[in-house]
């Protein structure tokens, strides 16, 4: 590991100006993609500011009924917390699903948002291409082993995928992202925090470098009694998604009012269509509405070398996952 | 800790059958003491309450790093520390505090064997810098056990055959003391079944199961592990004794 200064902050504000006299420094929270990425030499910063101990770690309902998540709460706090488990049982399932007890005690929130891919080219500074970690050295997944990599919204340049399970909920859920620099707070929609790669992956999210995560904001939401996370993967636990779906149903009278829909372990970011979603409004929940939302979903979806399983397995997870949120089966 | 004093006691590094070496019998220190005596040799600075970068990080630049003082309460024990910043807590507690109970598996947050307490809750220690504890508790495989008695789940991995090699272990142990500490406090899991209406999930074996998801054993001592962790849940003695492990579980 390269050597690196370390201060702590002791408040939002003080790391806000922190690293905007540091340009180069990165925050530290709970470390647990950081840390390893700094061991592996794909990330060598210069300065780490500590935020662990800043407080941003409530969770509190707003003022319109909806939640704020603290971007320092422990993705373990979080999850376990009453209100997300009562009101979005489908953020807790994601957040359950991935990594393991021990990294969900450390990992917070913000940084779950910021967890780097898990691209191997990516991981390893040993393979001399990777356009996310070295920028014009190529990609050596597209023509190399891809089989865990993204079949939508990929470029030339990269077919990384993001790792995470807590954004395929929180996009499905239209979470928003609170931010705060020097220049003052903005509010980022979940659907515009993560970028596709196109010829510039190694930028991937649109927060910018100065930029503190204050929290994640989830709006209320009906779909607390039909929605679930669905995630497979190549053992029962403890593994990264090969595909996952958060899948939810508003009801009226038997037809579906709404839905929302998202895919994980298929793109750059949390896979979704409004369009898709909107072909659900009024149609009788059933494998017919299902595989076509999923169709309109995967629209697009180029299958690689060895990865193309995954446009079938997508189109089965999202069935698999609407049948479940129905609520008519189990999930095993 | 039970359990490699099983396997030292199993396994002597000299064998007594060595005609011409009249020491080979009156050696009586286990494999664990050659292998903590070791790293004591190669880490004296320790000694001198000075740590220096730990061996598995051969580009360190000890010259140029600012070390940074730091204090722990280290099973129950305060101490006052010098450190790199690129130290972790897994390498501070093996590599300079002579501490070699807690495993060094994969180093990347993969396998679980790094598993310690923080501040009451398990974290992988491979992934937490040293100085990021400063102020924390540190609560290790060694510190468990309580005036000569075993913590009940040591003794439940034993009667359990909850091992083979042993590596895991102490990783797995710290881990299902968490889990009792976490399931009392309601925690739940991705194979509870209904999240929104459950306050206290029952602990069924597939529950166990992924809640010890975190620690990977390469033996497959899987069925001895779930069945320690329910004999240890069952047990009275366990809970006064996971109590005070966990006091700073996060209340939100």
């Amino acid at each position: 590991m390269q050597p690196f200064d370390y201060q702590r902050a002791d408040d939002p504000q003080a790391a806000v100006d922190a690293i905007a006299k540091a340009p180069h420094a990165r925050f530290l929270a709970g470390g647990t993609n950081l840390v390893d990425l700094m061991k592996q030499s794909v990330e060598k910063p210069s300065q780490l500011i500590d935020i662990d101990r800043i407080g941003l770690t409530k969770i509190e309902e707003l003022p319109d009924g909806g939640l704020r998540l603290g971007a320092l709460a422990r993705n373990s706090d979080t999850a376990d917390h009453p209100l997300v488990r009562q009101r979005y049982p489908m953020l807790a399932q994601a957040i359950y699903s991935g990594a393991s007890p021990q990294l969900r005690n450390r990992a917070t929130n913000g940084g779950n948002l910021l967890q780097r891919t898990r691209c191997y080219y990516f991981y390893e500074p040993a393979f001399a291409q990777c356009n996310k970690r070295k920028p014009g050295s190529g990609c050596g997944a597209i023509e190399g082993y891809n089989r865990i990599h993204a079949i939508l919204g990929a470029s030339p340049d990269c077919i990384a995928t993001h790792p995470s399970d807590m954004c395929v909920a929180l996009a499905a859920l239209g979470a928003q992202v609170r931010a705060r620099s020097e220049r003052g707070e903005r509010t980022i929609p979940f659907s515009e925090f993560h970028r596709l790669p196109g010829s510039h992956p190694e930028i991937d999210t649109n927060l910018r470098l100065d930029e503190l995560i204050l929290s994640i904001d989830l709006p209320t939401s009906p779909y607390a009694e039909h929605s679930v996370y669905v995630k497979v993967r190549d053992r029962a636990s403890y593994a990264f998604a090969l595909v996952s779906a958060a899948a939810a149903l508003e009801l009226d009278h038997g037809a579906i009012r709404s839905a929302r829909m998202a895919l994980g372990g298929v793109a750059h970011k949390p896979w979704r269509s409004e369009k898709a979603e909107a072909l659900l409004v009024g149609k009788t929940p059933g494998r017919e509405a299902w595989l076509a939302a999923a169709n309109e979903l995967l629209a697009g979806a180029k299958g690689y070398e060895h990865n193309a399983f995954k446009i079938a397995m997508a189109r089965q997870t999202i069935v698999r996952a609407f049948t479940l949120a129905l609520g008519k089966v189990e999930q095993t | 800790m039970a359990c490699n004093e099983k396997i030292a006691a199993s396994a002597p590094l000299f064998g007594s059958n060595d005609d011409n070496s009249e020491t080979a019998c009156e050696w009586s220190f286990s494999r664990r003491d050659f292998m903590a005596g070791s790293g004591a040799l190669l880490g004296t600075a320790a000694l001198a309450g000075s740590v220096a970068p730990a061996l598995a990080q051969p580009d360190a630049v000890t010259a140029t790093a600012k070390m940074h003082s730091i204090q722990i309460d280290l099973n129950g024990k305060a101490k006052r520390l010098e450190v790199d910043p690129r130290t972790t807590l897994l390498d501070l507690l093996r590599e300079h505090l002579g501490l070699t109970g807690t495993k060094k598996g994969c180093d990347h947050g993969q396998c679980g064997a790094c598993t310690v307490l923080l501040d009451g809750r398990r974290i992988n220690s491979c992934l937490t810098l040293a100085v990021a504890c400063d102020g924390q508790r540190v609560t290790t495989i060694e510190g468990i056990a309580h005036e000569g008695q075993l913590h009940p789940m040591q003794q439940a991995f034993l009667d359990n055959d909850g091992f083979q090699c042993g590596y895991c272990t102490p990783g797995q142990i710290i881990s299902a003391v968490a889990l009792l500490d976490e399931a009392a406090h309601g925690a739940a899991s991705f194979a509870t079944p209904d999240l929104r209406n459950v306050q206290h999930p029952e602990l069924t074996d597939l529950e166990i199961r992924e809640r010890m998801s975190g620690n990977i054993c390469r033996c497959g001592a899987y069925p001895g592990i779930v069945a320690a962790v329910r004999q240890a849940l069952g047990s009275t003695s366990n809970r006064s004794a996971v109590r005070g492990l966990g006091d700073d579980h996060a209340a939100l």
